[in-house]
């Protein structure tokens, strides 16, 4: 059967084996990636950045999506904590069937690969892999579909943290394309466990997801209403390809109603931050004035983003050995007994 | 006359309002007499009923048995046998095989395989138009002629709404009834499950209820304008409910069923990504649960298997891409008579809902009264069975009851007063 996939990451004693999703974390455990991630921060300002943490570990970096930042930021990642990395881009055409993902990954996994860093369009692709394909090779999601993109969602409350103080207490707004939004979906999780007082969706009704409100978070259409009294603005991409599902009228009628210009940032506390998970759209999500602007920390998120991905994969590759050495200790103990009592076995 | 004598049987028979401790015998395939020894002739073989329930075989009005074109899913004969592990007689068998049963030759093909196979009856349904395509009407008269009880496009769209209009208008000139699966192919298109908070949560694109029910409104219209005899097939929506029961109000004749996995499960089973509940149409919200159990509770609606084997490779991927479907024969009884248990479900309308009804919509007796034949079922009730992947009887390998001990098993399966099963 298949179970929860905020279960399926976590050993029997609760430590991550695998990060999938935000969705059911505790507290302590996103607290403690944020601390592992701001002790990161410090060793990536030394002149040698290197920490010995997976030497000896092979991370593969498995795009069947295309990415060339985030999966950059995974190799810088997996370079700083000493790992040997592969890189591979797989296009999804060449595995749209589960049979042909499953014998890439078994290949793989036959390479003695210990972390494979997923990104994939099919929501619940990196639970698939966890659970059905490679439950042994520790399972990093890099964005799954719609679903959920917690390593973004994690540098985002760092990023919050080190320039609000905290999460708790702060009300934060999201704005644009909700519906596809898998980033959108892993931060309103971590906000909402982090203990943020408010979180708000804001975007036309069409790139609002049916319920969006089930998951903790409350919708609003109008820019005015929703950016007030926010401390934290997060702006998300829009697709162009929006336009021609009938979403969207055009990215002008778009910008007008949600991008944000300093005159709608006012609407907001004035020490707000405004953050974006990039690449940005300037003049379609967000006037140029605001990207670059005092209030901006855009470029800080892609600096805190390979720490707290060297945060994850050092847990999450520490949880994997320590299943894998008591599934060993389990073994010698079974062969022992067995060895023992050969007699019994034979009668 | 030798008769076999069922002894001291639960006979429950909702079309007649019975439910009592019985005795049957049955002779040359038909029931002779209820309760009370025939003046004439002796018993050949008597069966010992007590404690079990004897109910009207079962009739499935829309099942994929695989064959032709999909065998490495299932065959007719291991399918149909596993529709007897549930007490089906009859199975409606969906034309969406390959090749599609568009044609006489394809009917025959399935009717030679099931009479070989000797299990549950198969009622093949033909398809309305060519390859299901939903653009050119299929040989419906000829389909008819060659045995079809009546004729769907699955779950295949129409082209458009002229074509719809013509599909019926011309299985009206003839009398053919038509089942028609209400789905608009534009607002459910690349949706895999409901759209609704778990949806959302697992960023899963949703199919929204307006794809069945603005279907659904469009055919009801139809009917209503060509007087075609329809059976809506598969609904999933409480508003369909609602929308069936006013257009009755109005005088059209329409029937409906709803397969058994959408009064179980909701859209929560979903969560997990668990492939085994992607199924068309789509496992809905408690809401709907609870109005198609209303209805089927009511004796407005029947239930249908849905069956969709499948190998274990097409279920192995993520939710998305995972085939569609449901083997559900195997577990389909005890399934069904855990609702009971629950009291989500009457006894009687379960049995009404999976005999009367859907032998209603065909035009069949399914009784079980004096002269009829004898299409009946033994049920233990208490019988508990363990099901396990290797002794599943249908070749799918994507059951919900897999791995799971449930109450309720079948004992004996009649066929035309013939034992085919137990």
């Amino acid at each position: 059967m298949t179970t929860d996939p905020s279960q399926v990451q976590l050993t029997a004693d609760g430590r991550l084996k695998h990060f999938l999703t935000t969705e059911g974390l505790s507290r302590e455990l996103l607290t403690e990636i944020l601390d592992t991630a701001d002790s990161f921060i410090s060793t990536q300002e030394r002149d040698v950045k290197k920490v010995p943490l997976l030497r000896g570990k092979t991370v593969v970096n498995l795009f069947f999506e295309n990415s060339t930042r985030t999966r950059s930021t995974f190799e810088l990642a997996a370079k700083r904590l000493s790992a040997d990395i592969l890189n591979l881009d797989i296009a999804k055409s060449a595995t749209a069937k589960g049979e042909t993902l499953m014998d890439t990954l078994w290949n793989l996994e036959a390479m003695y690969s210990d972390m494979f860093v997923v990104r994939h369009a099919d929501s619940g692709a990196a639970h698939f892999i966890a659970e059905h394909v490679t439950p042994n090779v520790a399972i990093i999601n890099a964005g799954d579909g719609r679903h959920a993109h917690p390593t973004q969602a994690m540098l985002d409350m760092l990023t919050i943290r080190r320039h609000q103080g905290s999460i708790e207490g702060k009300i934060v707004a999201i704005v644009g394309d909700i519906l596809h939004s898998r980033v959108a979906r892993s931060q309103i999780h971590a906000l909402r466990t982090l203990g943020a007082a408010e979180i708000r969706v804001i975007g036309p009704g069409t790139l609002l997801p049916r319920d969006i409100e089930a998951l903790g978070c409350k919708a609003y259409y109008r820019m005015e209403d929703g950016l007030k009294d926010c401390d934290v603005i997060i702006m998300l991409r829009l697709q162009k390809e929006r336009m021609q599902n009938a979403l969207l009228p055009s990215e002008g009628e778009f910008f007008k109603l949600y991008g944000l210009t300093e005159e709608k940032l006012t609407y907001a506390k004035p020490d707000a931050i405004v953050m974006h998970p990039g690449p940005i759209n300037r003049g379609v999500e967000i006037e140029s004035n605001v990207a670059d602007g005092p209030q901006s920390v855009i470029l800080n998120q892609v600096s805190y983003g390979i720490a707290v991905r060297m945060a994850v994969m050092a847990m999450a590759m520490s949880g994997q050995q320590q299943e894998r050495n008591e599934l060993a200790e389990q073994n010698i103990e079974q062969n022992n007994e067995h060895n023992n009592e050969p007699d019994q076995e034979e009668a | 006359m030798r008769y076999l004598h069922i002894e001291n049987a639960r006979l429950i028979d909702p079309s007649q309002n019975l439910d009592q401790v019985t005795d049957v015998y049955v002779a040359e395939g038909r029931i002779h007499a209820i309760g009370h020894k025939p003046a004439s002739g002796g018993i050949e073989h008597s069966i010992d009923a007590s404690g079990l329930l004897l109910v009207p075989g079962l009739i499935d009005l829309g099942a994929h048995l695989a064959e032709p074109g999909f065998t490495h899913k299932g065959s007719i004969a291991s399918e149909t046998r596993a529709a007897c592990a549930s007490g089906f007689t009859h199975v409606c068998a969906l034309p969406d095989t390959k090749p599609v049963a568009d044609s006489p030759a394809v009917i025959q093909l399935i009717q030679e395989k099931a009479a070989k196979a000797g299990f549950a009856k198969v009622l093949p349904l033909g398809a309305l138009t060519q390859g299901l395509a939903g653009e050119q009407l299929a040989s419906m008269f000829s389909l008819r002629e060659a045995g079809c009880v009546a004729l769907s496009n699955a779950r295949a769209p129409f082209k458009d709404s002229y074509v719809l209009r013509r599909v019926m208008e011309y299985a009206a000139t003839y009398d053919i009834p038509v089942f028609l699966n209400p789905d608009d192919a534009a607002l459910s298109d690349g949706g895999c499950m409901h759209e609704g908070p778990t949806a959302t949560r697992l960023g899963l694109t949703g199919i929204p209820q307006t794809a069945e029910t603005i279907a659904l409104a469009q055919m009801l219209l139809l009917v209503e304008q060509t007087g075609v005899r329809a059976h809506i097939s598969q609904i999933s929506c409480a508003r369909s409910v609602r929308m069936l029961a006013q257009a009755r109000e109005q005088g059209i004749r329409v029937s409906a069923d709803t397969p058994l996995a959408n009064l179980i499960y909701t859209d929560e089973a979903v969560t997990g990504y668990n492939s085994q509940f992607n199924v068309q149409p789509p496992l809905r919200s408690e809401s709907d649960r609870q109005a198609l159990l209303a209805a089927v509770n009511a004796g407005e609606l029947a239930i249908s298997s849905n069956h969709r084997p499948h190998e274990v490779a097409a279920k192995k991927a993520p939710f998305a891409d995972a085939e569609p479907g449901m083997s559900i024969f195997d577990g389909f009884l005890p399934l069904a008579l855990q609702l009971v248990e629950r009291g989500e479900l009457e006894l009687s309308a379960f049995i009404r809902a999976t005999s009367a009804l859907p032998a209603q919509v065909l035009g069949q007796n399914q009784s079980l009264s004096e002269g009829n034949w004898f299409n009946a079922v033994l049920i233990n009730p208490d019988a508990e069975q363990s099901f396990r992947r290797s002794t599943l009887l249908s070749k799918g390998r994507n059951s919900p009851v897999a791995g799971k001990t449930l109450k309720g098993a079948v004992n004996a399966v009649f066929i035309d007063g013939r034992k085919v099963f137990g």
